[in-house]
């Protein structure tokens, strides 16, 4: 699948730094972990920059070619910053059947972003997801953690006035 | 003792509706009347039914409440809990008879059904391992050890007839005495709990509900096999599963079930939790083993098969989460009472995940050979808002479709198999007369199309191939041959590929175009599409006598493509129009329709 990398300048904290040398130090010995230390360091950073991703594979020993193509295959991984709030609706069969595309397409056309992008001023960040399960309220779209769930197009606008005004 | 318990759904689908806040307000609530010793309140995992969730249910009553929210807890529990009188208008009406209360076994959804894999699931707490015990736990893992050799382990597995409930339908003790028979220093029992179809859920809940029971099974397993560690892979979309079982081994290795010399036996077993990353190829298990190992998920040529050469480059045993909730009961059991449920060649049960078009959306385990027609009309409660059901979608991406006129197939690997589809892990979408059969396939196939890993071409660039000859059909662009180049292309991509994703992505396509021929000729010759669904060949039309001239539409118009003066009826210009459906929403007088 096709990853949007992100053009924005990198900005880590040195709170975050020692955050993520830390957790290399404690899974360097074990190149299974890979996958492990990404994740742990996506949820430091929000995302997976380029710069992170030489300093996991510098300090674990890995070729950087290696962690690039692990952050290039899941989908989970992020190569790009997400906005303050992460609008992800669910695409699963359940909630396509129910609709869902409506519901994707009603929030790309008030935010103006397609699937993938995040708006400039960064507070909203949209995309599809694979199926998370909530197959009986569908079609069901995430906010960050809440849930939103039986929805139709109409109730977008109102629900993004909500975060809108957060 | 408590004289009252209250359950309340913690499954995803019911914490998506704030089931925890409804445990919470519960707790508050009874602690503000004294009743904190007398009555337990427990987060359970899911009942199935997740259509009505959040749902509640008071013991020793029985009482199904549907649908419950905060704000109706302090109305239960000052009416139910303290006055005993039921809050009859929040009981699910399944359950209510002439003011009698039904039990749930009783109850359509429930009648049917036969729960083996989720017989703890909604019934007990699953962050509590003396609750598992008290539900016979770990019992078949101390038969196992204590009293029974290995070979006779994978001897009640291979007699009961249990086939892996992943998808591929390969029999489950089979596969153990492969493994078995391998001799190294390190073997792996691996349990693929990457539940990637799109629809199924059903992995999910039994984690979610009953995570002990997948660690006895893989402990059993590692028994039979001669190996002392496992991973469980898990979809890191499923938080709430990785955190209970988490918990769960942790409780296990505290109580000496994991770890060093389980029940004094000599057999030493550890596990640990592995989480993907958003990879559907990761559900093939050479695939979900180089995950494990940390490199790009992409699956290997067999053999050399996982019993020879697997995690590590060692011996492993593979299989899916439903297929091990099987084996604690199946040792207990027996294999003649396992065997004695389903048909002669799919024993035992399986779990539907229902979705799309019916009513009681949400999880159901039936025997093997239950009809489709009985889960869908009578379990599921049939087709919502009075539509016509068109088919049911089984095996998500990798299956078919079951249309109409084969609803009264009975459900088992070889009868799906035999009609053009494929059990798959058990999603069953169900969907109406207002679904697109191609679109539906075309949906499928950007699935895969996207997360086809690139290693074998037949799949990377024959099933894009087969997106783009679907988009032009979409698009009212194809001609009748390029329907025969589809589905020859289709053929080539199912045998050539490297792995099961290939080998099974054109499915979805090949099922249509069997079942569904005629909706493709439609999108072809007539350039329509039947049921509304293929927005390149709707056309949005003014009703004449309908509309009053109001000019509303034409103002809402993004693109100027409606004509008319006020007060006379206005016209769409059709080659303006770029379908976008604000006028038709806007309409106040329902002039607007599409054709």
């Amino acid at each position: 699948m096709l990853k949007k990398i992100s053009k924005f300048p990198f900005k880590g904290t040195p709170e975050q730094e020692a955050q993520l040398k830390a957790l290399i130090e404690e899974n360097k010995h074990d190149s299974s972990m890979l996958m492990h230390v990404m994740q742990q360091a996506q949820l430091i950073y929000g995302y997976l920059p380029f710069e992170v991703q030489v300093m996991i594979a510098e300090g674990m020993d890995i070729p950087l070619e290696k962690v690039y193509g692990v952050s290039t295959f899941y989908a989970q991984f992020s190569l790009s910053p997400k906005g303050k709030y992460n609008i992800s609706v669910c695409l699963g069969t359940a909630c396509y059947v129910k609709g869902a595309q409506s519901i994707l397409d009603e929030i790309a056309k008030q935010l103006g972003i397609s699937a993938g992008e995040c708006t400039e001023d960064g507070v909203f960040s949209l995309e599809a997801s694979r199926c998370i399960g909530a197959c009986g309220l569908a079609p069901v779209m995430n906010i960050n953690d809440e849930v939103y769930g039986k929805l139709t197009p109409d109730q977008v606008a109102g629900i993004l006035a909500k975060y809108k005004e957060a | 003792m408590y004289r009252s318990h209250v359950l309340v759904c913690g499954g995803t689908g019911c914490t998506s509706s704030h089931s925890h806040e409804i445990i919470e307000k519960l707790e508050s609530e009874i602690a503000a009347r004294g009743l904190q010793d007398e009555i337990k309140v427990i987060k359970t995992g899911c009942f199935g039914l997740c259509a009505l969730g959040p749902i509640m249910i008071v013991y020793p009553e029985g009482c199904f409440y549907s649908e419950v929210t905060v704000e109706d807890v302090p109305e239960i529990v000052e009416e139910h809990l303290l006055k005993g009188r039921m809050v009859t208008r929040l009981l699910y009406d399944e359950t209510v008879q002439a003011d009698e209360i039904k039990s749930l076994e009783q109850t359509k959804f429930y009648a049917k059904q036969k729960r083996v894999t989720l017989r703890n699931c909604g019934v007990i707490d699953p962050e509590n391992i003396d609750e598992y015990i008290a539900h016979d736990g770990y019992q078949a893992l101390e038969k196992c050890l204590n009293r029974m050799t290995p070979d006779e382990v994978i001897n009640v597995v291979k007699d009961s007839g249990l086939r892996g409930r992943g998808g591929g339908g390969f029999p489950t003790g089979l596969k153990w005495s492969f493994a078995a028979k391998n001799s190294a220093d390190q073997k792996y029992v691996v349990c693929n709990a990457d539940e990637g179809d799109p629809g199924a859920f059903m992995d999910r809940s039994i984690l979610e509900g009953d995570p002990h029971c997948i660690i006895e099974a893989m402990a059993i397993c590692g028994y039979a096999i001669g190996a002392s560690e496992g991973y469980v892979y898990v979809r890191a979309e499923y938080p709430i599963a990785v955190k209970r079982l988490q918990i769960a081994i942790d409780q296990a290795k505290e109580y000496g079930l994991l770890g060093e010399n389980i029940f004094d036996s000599g057999f030493n077993f550890d596990l640990h939790i592995r989480l993907g990353a958003g990879a559907f190829v990761c559900g093939e298990e050479t695939a979900l083993m180089t995950s494990i190992e940390g490199n790009r998920g992409e699956p290997r040529p067999r053999p050399p098969f996982p019993a020879v050469k697997g995690l590590f480059g060692k011996p492993t045993n593979n299989n899916n989460v439903e297929t091990y909730a099987n084996i604690p009961q199946i040792i207990l059991k027996g294999a003649e009472w396992f065997a004695s449920m389903g048909t002669e060649k799919s024993t035992g049960t399986k779990v539907f995940a229902l979705g799309g078009k019916i009513r009681n959306t949400g999880l159901v385990e039936v025997p093997m050979g239950t009809t489709l027609r009985e889960v869908i009309e009578d379990i599921g409660g049939g087709i919502p808002n009075g539509k016509k059901f068109k088919a049911a979608q089984t095996g998500g991406p990798s299956g078919g479709c079951i249309p109409a006129d084969l609803m009264d197939t009975a459900i088992d690997f070889d009868n799906l198999t035999a009609i053009g589809c494929m059990m798959g892990s058990g999603g069953l979408i169900v969907m109406d007369e207002d679904n697109c059969m191609v679109d539906i396939a075309k949906f499928f196939l950007e699935f895969t199309v996207d997360e086809s890993c690139g290693k074998c071409s037949p799949c990377r660039i024959g099933t894009k191939r087969m997106m783009e000859m679907l988009e032009k059909i979409t698009e009212g662009k194809a001609t009748l041959e390029d329907l025969d180049k589809l589905e020859e292309l289709a053929l080539y991509v199912k045998q050539n590929s490297l792995c099961g994703l290939g080998q099974t992505a054109p499915n979805p396509v090949l099922a249509t175009l069997k079942f569904f021929r005629h909706e493709y000729e439609a999108h072809v010759v007539d350039k329509k599409c039947p049921a509304g669904v293929c927005k390149a060949l709707l056309n949005y039309k003014i009703k004449e006598d309908m509309c009053k001239g109001c000019t509303l539409c034409a103002r809402k118009c993004p693109v100027g493509a409606i004509s008319g003066t006020v007060k006379n009826p206005h016209k769409i210009d059709t080659a303006k129009c770029i379908k976008c459906g604000a006028c038709m929403e806007s309409c106040k007088f329902k002039a607007i329709i599409k054709e």
